[in-house]
């Protein structure tokens, strides 16, 4: 049997992989159909998670669990999944985009003397390569790379591979295979959680709410933030807001920000700097609404509205009311 | 403390980007350069560290052509106290993996207690080259650092890296690799002082036979680069605040079926 291609799963913590997993899987199964395997991590996976992942399509799992797996250190994982890559040689090893995903792939593939295409939006297998598409430049451009030799390494931008359909009753045969004792270097102080906003998260959301300058002050963001419960919507920031200090770092959305890509994106008062469509122009439908006719947001906007947005926000947010309660 | 700062010179976002006629590089004519952001914050945090410390040397290093001794003298102009300048043709298509080899080979060489990098360049956003010196180096490193200490006698680092949902610190043993995250510090701009200091600083040029390695040929190759896929025209929705926004729902609702 031609060689797998493995999915690094990303989980929740707490013994579930993420629902990113559901694209990862199932862009791999369309590229090497039957040949999917998931390959995870953790100190504890859940029976559900392992459930999941084959209805999502995984035929097989390499369950590494471990207490040392958690916290994620790169050097821990990597000599891990290194000696297991050794062992299997997959065909691919493909992850999605998360801050410790791309960490950990990139110290995998220095490991295993392999290539990395990092935040890939669009795969193809081209004779008996795969290709990968990137975007680069502020997402100006895109890049199609390739790899010299195989494992072919890939992170994925999260929203723009379509999920794989859970399939009930499909399972994974799941391995447990032995490794050399991990050893690390850095050890674990703490985890300082962040104040929840109880909105979904950034990276994650399939809608995104973004405010820019024109939200006048850090006190405004109320009103976005109580749109964002009505339609289930991350709430972030433009550059502008963030450098003012309205938003703290983690909301910001653009090039030294998130990247995100929902299926719905809103922007408020947020003018469209090159610095922030980076970080946003691979949403799916992309609304903006602004006072100003010539803000560079409408050229890319699918539904514009040329007004203010304090007029705007509460219209909305009933408008999306009424529609969500019926 | 040495600490050594990685750093990459890359078009400026505003700069407007055009396909080469080799349909995989960028025409670099007219294009404004700068040091890519993330770097700035770990020079400034480098600067930051000796400061405080009140000794130390902070060296900056960069890969690149020629065009690349302009943002290494902005680095020394902000403080840095010399650069070294890998210059070679021989890597003019090194991917991640030669550059930071190319890397490990200098800090081994030059042994710094730390290194310093930004969490990825805002040219082609691998973000790959910190992880991957810290493999090849054996090291241990931490990634979107938002906070780092030293402790006194210099023997390791504590570091807070940003996760989703919050930040999980660490101590890492030294020598390591830290990734620096917007929002770590805001870096200094060159005083005229600092400017002028700068042209008097080493910038020393390094060949790939000076750090007694062959430059590979790259792992991951650029086939070829595209414009962007047009967006299909949007539509300005016209008419008062309340009955355009009735018609942005319907829309939202049954023409893109977005909600």
């Amino acid at each position: 049997m031609p060689n797998a291609f493995w999915c690094i799963v990303e989980d929740d913590r707490n013994g579930s992989p993420k629902k990113v997993m559901a694209e990862v899987i199932g862009e791999a199964a369309r590229l090497a159909p039957g040949r999917v395997e998931a390959v995870w991590l953790t100190d504890k996976a859940s029976e559900a998670g392992l459930k999941q992942l084959g209805e999502w399509g995984a035929s097989r799992v390499l369950l590494l669990e471990n207490a040392a797996f958690a916290p994620y250190r790169s050097e821990v994982w990597t000599a891990a999944a290194a000696e297991l890559a050794t062992k299997e040689s997959p065909a691919a090893i493909l992850a999605p985009v998360t801050s410790r995903q791309r960490e950990f792939v990139a110290r995998l593939a220095a490991k295993l003397g392999v290539g990395l295409s990092a935040d890939s939006v669009r795969f193809a297998i081209e004779g008996d390569k795969l290709v990968a598409t990137r975007p680069v430049y502020a997402g100006k451009l895109l890049s199609k790379v390739t790899w010299a030799k195989s494992p072919w390494v890939a992170t994925l931008r999260p929203n723009v591979f379509r999920p794989a359909d859970a399939q009930t009753g499909k399972t994974a045969t799941v391995d447990r295979p032995s490794l050399s004792a991990p050893g690390a270097q850095m050890k674990f102080v703490e985890r300082r959680e962040e104040v929840s906003t109880g909105l979904p998260e950034l990276t994650e959301a399939e809608t995104v709410i973004s405010g820019g300058r024109g939200m006048k002050g850090p006190e405004n963001y109320v009103i976005l933030e109580e749109l964002g419960r009505v339609i289930g919507a991350a709430v972030g920031a433009s550059r502008a807001a963030v450098d003012a200090g309205w938003r703290p770092h983690r909301f910001q959305i653009g090039q030294t920000g998130r990247t995100i890509s929902p299926k719905l994106y809103l922007g408020f008062g947020v003018s469209g700097a090159i610095q922030h469509l980076a970080g946003m122009r691979t949403s799916k439908v992309i609304v903006a609404i602004n006072k100003d006719p010539e803000a560079p947001i409408f050229k890319i906007a699918d539904f514009g509205i040329v007004a203010d947005l304090f007029e705007v926000v509460p219209e909305l947010t009933k408008e999306f009311k009424k529609l969500l309660e019926k | 403390m040495k600490i050594l700062v990685t750093i990459k010179q890359v078009p400026d976002t505003a700069t407007q980007v055009k396909i080469a006629a080799d349909g995989k590089t960028i025409e670099t004519t007219g294009i404004t350069w700068i040091v890519s952001p993330y770097d700035e914050f770990a020079v400034e945090e480098a600067l930051r560290i000796k400061e405080k410390r009140g000794q130390g040397e902070v060296v900056a290093v960069s890969l690149g052509p020629d065009r690349v001794k302009e943002a290494l003298r902005s680095c020394l102009a902000m403080g840095c106290d010399r650069a070294i300048h890998l210059n070679d043709p021989a890597w003019s298509a090194a991917d991640t993996l030669a550059t930071a080899k190319a890397l490990a080979a200098v800090i081994k060489q030059e042994a710094p207690q730390l290194v310093l990098c930004g969490r990825q360049a805002i040219d082609d956003d691998m973000g790959a080259v910190t992880a991957q010196l810290a493999e090849m180096l054996g090291w241990p490193s931490a990634y979107w650092i938002m906070e780092e200490a030293i402790d006194g006698d210099g023997k390791s680092v504590r570091a807070a890296r940003q996760v989703e949902g919050g930040l999980e610190v660490f101590d890492l043993p030294l020598p390591a690799v830290l990734a620096a995250q917007k929002g770590l510090n805001e870096p200094r701009y060159p005083t005229l002082k600092g400017i002028m200091g700068a042209k008097k600083k080493e910038i020393k040029d390094v060949k790939a036979g000076d750090l007694g390695i062959t430059a590979e040929p790259p792992q991951l190759s650029v086939v070829g680069l595209e414009a962007l896929p047009a967006r299909p025209p949007g539509r300005i929705i016209q008419g008062d605040v309340p009955t355009a926004v009735k018609e942005l729902v319907r829309a939202l609702r049954e023409d893109a079926k977005a909600i």
